[in-house]
């Protein structure tokens, strides 16, 4: 028997994603968040409640990138070019927001202030970078001969920056359940009233790209089953199970918050973001470079793949280990008397 | 791809692996120095060591954040202005920079947090693991990026495929090219060097101002050791370097020596003018026959010149000679500092006696860096032209992005690592001019929060809890 090694990399390649999106997402809420929070008291505590996770957070993207350019090279080798831009963007920005942690710290007066602005600029636009990056992906990239072929901002469309708004408010609701969760007294419940403005705008917003994607991509359009504006029930029910579970998770959202639980609204938060996910699978399954690369096309040489499928099948489990295990050693409520540390 | 754009991607690339690289050659040594005192402190319950431990924490954290910020910068870069390099070569180096990832970055990453901010989670001993599995991680880590650096340098045990790509054959061979073993010890001896001499130039600073500091007085004596032994070593090592370069890299090794003739009884140029047009040196101070004997142990050994390779297979000559002459002066340097301190500490008295010693020590702080960042130009310029040394030319491995792209990333890297180093520089710079001691004992260790922390790194008027109106 042989490893279909393709395709478990592909499914590889895209849990990694989706954990980036779902860590990473709560670390860069926080910050789009920061500048609403009442004192520097309050910041402080948002800060304190991701410093000590949010670089092993960031790997998963490292992992996204150094595992795209080895599993499937060529995919690696199209995208970037294609969305050079805001890749550049978004490295640009999450310099400013990772440095902000420490020398946040060692800031006085003016430098303090600096990098409080830097840390909240940088988390913004690392989010809105990303989601212009997502846009661009879903639009499809133009290739000829197995490279780039468009211009240097075949990306900026008016649909990228719908999507790209949509992130935002997805990540900043991920940031305001995960303050829920974290954060006790006033900032708690400002967490709260945050988390229920963001879940709205989040509705809002994915119902938006839904329905924009639908109408402007009719390539997506049919793998749902609702081409040309006709639906074929058939087709688009067994599909429908992922709005469905959007759906639930903002209902999630809204009991939690409503039942004033701690857990939940995040756990609620997840689900809508899964379904985007999911959402999005369906929109572009086999393609790794939406419309033009499927994943086999742009797969490594196989015993590349054979090889790290060996060091992953041994590594992640432990990564995953340790991982969790920081997480448990920082659980619980953090407290501005800093004696959380 | 326009001449124009391939020259800026070079120079973006140049630009900011050279800033990376600034990072990781003082995080490796710091993080192995920071695992020693907690040992030390774990085994003798000296404070000394704890309070040592406490200042050098807060340093590196300040630059293990930058570190890891300009690395994720490079793993995108690959893809974005080197696409063809990243198409070709995806299948073999791929699978580098995956374990990389995974069996380096991972681990620093997350027991970094336990390292920072888990002082009072977890007991001493788990603490002290968390310290270590870091200081591993970033050797870990150099191993698998200076292997696919290796792999480029002279690529082994890879063939094509039916598309032309390569791949790789042998996965050992891939992982240990001949160069490797070489580059590594020479990359990690450079590292500890690095911080050494950072931890001496801290020390000696502390000590010229007041003499009797104990904190200061150990580290500047532990840093005198690693000058004594690890300096010497270094021009073992990177003579073994040479001998590797001439033998898989000869053009790089003609360029280093700027010889243009093949010839026996190669003379050695102290220093030079090379001209590449004129094919030959405008002028030179030279040794006769040593060149022969330094590159093959022989002094009548014939030792192959630029002019054995056509034109466009040779590196840029000048800018490899001269980044080789102030990595070995500045080793030299290093040597004398280390025998000197050597001496003075065993004449009893101590180093911090003579003050021309500690002002010695303070002006070869920088030292490491600018070898590190000129050893690279000698290393990847003197590679030049190709990416993959002999099966790839640089200029055929850029994406296709024009230069109006290109300049506006590489501006925005210059604007925004101006800022992040000038900031960070400072704050280092400023923790270090308050000393070991009064960092230690800084009200806020004795608060609530723990030691170690972020938090208690903050000079106290500033930490988050005091200073909240000076955030607005
Ligand atoms: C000799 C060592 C060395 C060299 C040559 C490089 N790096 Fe590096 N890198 C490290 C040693 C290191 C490190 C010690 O592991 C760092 C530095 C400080 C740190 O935070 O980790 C790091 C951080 C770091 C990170 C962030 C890791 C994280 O999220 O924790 C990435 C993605 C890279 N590097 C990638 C690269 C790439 C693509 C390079 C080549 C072009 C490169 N590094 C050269
Ligand atoms: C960390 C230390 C390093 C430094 C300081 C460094 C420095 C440089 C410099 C100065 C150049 C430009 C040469 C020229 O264009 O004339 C270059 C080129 C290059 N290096 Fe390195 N390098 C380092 C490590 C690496 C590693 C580890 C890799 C790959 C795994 C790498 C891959 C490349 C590539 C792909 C180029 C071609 C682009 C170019 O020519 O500018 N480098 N490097
Ligand atoms: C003292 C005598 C030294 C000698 C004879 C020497 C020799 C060399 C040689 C021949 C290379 C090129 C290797 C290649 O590209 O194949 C090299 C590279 C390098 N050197 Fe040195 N070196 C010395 C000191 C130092 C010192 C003191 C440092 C830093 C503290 C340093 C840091 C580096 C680095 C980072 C590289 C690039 C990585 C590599 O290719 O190994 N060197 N050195």
């Amino acid at each position: 028997m042989s490893l279909d090694l393709p395709l478990i990399w592909a499914g590889l390649i895209a849990t990694a994603v989706l954990l980036y999106v779902l860590l990473d997402g709560f670390d860069l809420g926080v910050g789009i968040l920061f500048p609403l929070a009442r004192s520097p008291a309050d910041r402080d505590v948002m800060m304190n409640s991701i410093a000590p996770v949010w670089d092993g957070n960031e790997t998963w993207l490292v992992l996204g990138g150094g595992g795209l350019f080895a599993a499937f090279p060529l995919a690696y080798a199209v995208i970037m070019p294609a969305l050079y831009l805001p890749v550049y963007m978004m490295l640009g920005a999450l310099i400013l927001r990772g440095v902000a942690f420490e020398f946040r710290l060692h800031g006085r007066r003016r430098g303090k202030a600096f990098w409080t602005g830097a840390f909240a600029f940088g988390s913004l636009a690392a989010t809105f970078s990303q989601g212009l990056i997502l846009g661009g992906f879903i639009q499809g990239v133009k290739v000829e001969n197995n490279a780039f072929a468009g211009g240097a901002f075949d990306w900026l469309t008016p649909y990228t920056l719908l999507v790209a708004c949509g992130l935002v408010a997805g990540y900043a609701l991920l940031g305001a359940t995960w303050l829920v969760l974290k954060s006790q007294d006033e900032l708690h419940g400002d967490a709260r009233r945050w988390a229920w403005i963001a879940a709205f705008l989040t509705a809002v917003l994915l119902g938006l790209v839904s329905i924009a994607t639908l109408v402007s991509h009719p390539q997506v359009a049919e793998r749902w089953g609702v081409a040309a504006g006709a639906v074929d029930w058939g087709y688009f029910a067994p599909r429908a199970v992922i709005p469905l579970l959007g759906a639930a998770g903002l209902g999630v959202i809204a009991y939690g918050l409503a039942k004033r639980s701690h857990p939940l609204p995040f756990v609620g938060a997840a689900l809508v973001f899964l379904s985007g996910y999911f959402g999005l699978a369906v929109g572009f399954a086999p393609f790794v470079v939406p419309y033009a690369l499927t994943f086999r096309d742009a797969a490594s040489a196989d015993n590349a793949l054979g090889l790290m499928l060996a060091g992953v099948a041994i590594l992640l489990p432990v990564i995953l280990g340790y991982t969790v295990w920081v997480y448990w050693l920082f659980r619980g409520k953090v407290t501005p008397d800093a004696g959380y540390h | 791809m326009d001449l124009e754009a391939l020259l800026l991607a070079r120079l973006q690339f140049a630009f900011t692996i050279g800033w990376h690289i600034i990072f990781p050659s003082f995080t490796i040594g710091l993080a192995s120095f920071l695992a020693v005192l907690e040992g030390a402190w774990l085994v003798t319950k000296r404070d000394v060591f704890k309070t040592l431990y406490l200042f050098w924490v807060k340093i590196f954290a300040l630059s293990f954040g930058m570190g890891v910020v300009s690395g994720v910068v490079m793993s995108y870069q690959f893809g974005a202005n080197w696409s063809v390099f990243a198409t070709q070569t995806g299948p073999v180096l791929g699978p580098l920079l995956g374990f990389e990832v995974l069996t380096a970055f991972f681990l620093e990453a997350s027991f970094l947090g336990v390292m920072l901010f888990g002082w009072k989670k977890v007991g001493p001993g788990l603490h002290f693991a968390a310290t270590a599995l870091v200081a591993g991680g970033t050797l870990v880590s150099a191993f698998w990026i200076l292997s696919a650096n290796s792999w480029m340098q002279f690529p082994t045990g890879f063939g094509h495929d039916a598309s032309g790509r390569m791949v790789a054959l042998d996965w050992l061979q891939v992982i240990f090219s001949p160069t490797f073993p070489s580059r590594f010890a020479h990359m990690v001896l450079a590292a500890y060097l690095t911080t050494s001499l950072v931890v001496g130039a801290a020390s000696a600073w502390a000590l010229l101002k007041r003499p009797d500091q104990p904190e200061s007085r150990l580290a500047l004596r532990m840093a005198i050791g690693m000058f004594a032994v690890v300096a010497p070593l270094q021009l073992v090592v990177g003579d073994i370097s040479g001998d590797v370069a001439a033998r898989y890299q000869p053009s790089k090794l003609a360029a280093i020596e700027a010889f243009w003739e093949t010839k026996a009884g190669q003379a050695f140029h102290i220093v030079a003018w090379p001209d590449r047009q004129a094919e030959t040196n405008r002028w030179e101070v030279s040794i006769p026959k040593l060149g022969s004997l330094i590159v093959a142990k022989d002094a009548n050994a014939e030792v192959k010149g630029l002019k054995a390779f056509a034109k466009e297979d040779r590196p840029p000559v000048g800018l490899v000679f001269w980044a080789f002459r102030v990595m070995v002066g500045l080793g030299l340097l290093m040597i004398a500092l280390g025998f000197w301190g050597a001496w003075l500490w065993w004449r009893g008295g101590g180093p911090e006696r003579s003050r021309t010693y500690l002002r010695f020590a303070v002006a070869m702080g920088p030292a490491g860096f600018v070898a590190v960042i000129a050893g690279w130009m000698v290393a990847e310029i003197g590679r030049q032209p190709w990416v993959v040394f002999g099966v790839m030319r640089t200029a055929s491995a850029a994406s296709p992005v024009h230069a109006g792209t290109v300049s506006a990333s590489l501006l925005m890297f210059l604007a925004v690592y101006a800022i992040v180093f000038s900031v960070g520089a400072l704050y280092i710079l400023r923790l270090i001019a308050q000393g070991p001691a009064a960092v230690a004992a800084e009200p806020a260790l004795a608060g609530p929060r723990a030691p170690g922390s972020a938090l208690a790194a903050a000079p106290d008027a500033d930490a988050g809890l005091v200073s909240r109106e000076s955030d607005r």
